[in-house]
């Protein structure tokens, strides 16, 4: 394989995508679970909706390191 | 019925209006910056309006200028001077003899005169004698930037605000005491009670959250209205929490407050785990020692990355437009104008929701860490 000076952009792309799927799965699944309990006890939705945010925030932060460095790898 | 739903029709043509004034202005924003320079750049576009600069450019030639405070250690001195004297490819010699120059906000420093050059990259003839001049970097001098560019003037403004906001929700308190609240009190109350019934007390007790409490008002309110202000169009385009520096600062104010509040409980908790097998232990207390500083590691780089790939998102869909009419022909340029309108606007009501929502978790996380930080004894 030739290693190109222009390969790091386009290899830094990918990597951002792949953190994509993983903020998807991730926050899918928190959501799917919530939506689940939320079925099964409606009158818990509001403490269900304020926990599913959080945690989805939280699980969104470790998938957006990954785009910084990416990010990081492009612009230098 | 018939009255609801005309009611539905006027609420969708006014959001719409609104959202075509977004588009509008953002597609604006790039004809009127771009069309001089002739082929369009998304990734300078984008990069231009995400850094901090020196100035504040609202649209095609219109700048505001900022003050530039540089600091020389050689001299000791200081040079000040508001940064339309270098913009344009003039330069400006400091009273410590150093000359700046200013390309599109990003100001350089240079050690000798470096107009003789002329505007742009043609210096080939003059350029013999010399070793190679970067024009967007400091080179080979030694200052200290302090000037007061677009976020911090920003903030400035941010700060003001919230102080006369809250200023006059207080004086309203005092002079109305016992009273039903009034006027700016009604919108702030629900806010501040949101902050310490829902983050603080669950948290950190009932006891001791009135100590934290000033702190994470404080952070929720900067985080919250710096975010909203990244958002207006028009005004130049602020990215003050979207900077790393200002998360990192907000970061080590927690650190250093979970640090200095924690009690025995916390440390032995760290240091000493109970009810774990010795073996483990050996594995358990180094997470737990790298975990202290991750955790606000964590903290700012969350904060800055939600902002900045937010404002990414919609400097990138206004770009697709002008990206793809250019390579095109202007039919496709219109085409995708109305689905990248759309997409903006769909990207702003999401911005708006993280704007607020950055600022609930990080208020949460510092309140939580406080709360573990200040934790009685419950075996």
């Amino acid at each position: 394989m030739i290693l190109l000076e222009s390969m790091n952009a386009g290899l830094a792309g990918l990597g951002a995508g792949v953190a994509a799927i993983g903020a998807g799965i991730g926050v899918g699944r928190i959501g799917g679970s919530a939506l689940e309990a939320m079925a099964r006890q409606p009158e818990m939705s509001g403490d269900l909706r304020a926990n599913m945010i959080v945690a989805a925030a939280l699980v969104e932060g470790v998938a957006l390191f990954a785009v910084i460095v990416c990010l990081l790898v492009t612009f230098s | 019925m018939k009255a609801l739903s005309h009611r539905i029709v006027r609420s969708c043509l006014k959001s719409l209006t609104l959202g075509l004034f977004f588009m509008g202005s953002g597609a604006m924003e790039v004809a009127g910056s771009e069309a001089p320079e002739g082929d369009f750049n998304p990734s300078d576009f984008i990069v231009n309006h995400i850094a901090d600069a020196h100035e504040i450019h609202l649209f095609g030639d219109v700048h505001i200028p900022l003050p530039c405070i540089i600091y020389v250690p050689e001299t000791g001195g200081v040079d000040f001077f508001m940064s339309s004297a270098c913009a344009h490819g003039e330069a400006h010699q400091g009273g410590s003899g150093l000359w700046y120059t200013m390309h599109h906000g990003a100001l350089s420093v240079h050690d000798h005169d470096p107009s003789g050059h002329g505007h742009g990259h043609d210096h080939s003839e003059h350029d013999q004698g010399h070793d190679g001049h970067d024009h967007g970097s400091h080179g080979s001098v030694d200052v200290v930037d302090l000037s007061i560019t677009k976020s911090i003037f920003g903030m400035l403004v941010m700060m003001g605000l919230v102080l006369v906001l809250f200023g006059s929700a207080a004086k309203g308190y005092a002079k109305r005491k016992g009273q039903a609240p009034k006027g700016l009190q009604n919108v702030l109350e629900p806010m501040v009670m949101f902050i310490r019934d829902d983050i603080a007390v669950p948290s950190i007790g009932k006891k001791k959250a009135d100590r934290y409490l000033p702190f994470l008002l404080t952070v929720f309110f900067f985080i919250f209205f710096s975010n909203l202000l990244g958002l207006i169009p028009f005004i130049g385009g602020f990215n003050i929490t979207g900077t790393l520096g200002i998360t990192l600062v907000l970061a080590t104010l927690v650190f250093i407050i979970t640090t200095v509040s924690g009690n025995k409980h916390y440390w032995g908790h760290i240091l000493w785990p109970s009810g774990v097998p010795l073996p483990i232990k050996f594995i358990l207390v180094p997470i737990e020692i790298a975990s202290l500083f991750i955790k606000p590691t964590v903290l700012m780089i969350r904060l800055t990355a939600n902002i900045t790939a937010g404002h990414i998102i919609i400097l990138a869909f206004t770009s697709l437009i002008f990206l793809l009419g250019a390579q095109f022909g202007s039919g496709v340029g219109l085409g995708t104008g109305v689905f990248s309108t759309l997409f903006m606007i769909f990207m702003y009501l999401i911005e708006f929701l993280v704007a607020f929502l950055q600022a609930y978790v990080f208020t949460l996380l510092a309140a939580l860490y406080f709360g573990e930080a200040t934790q009685e004894a419950h075996h």
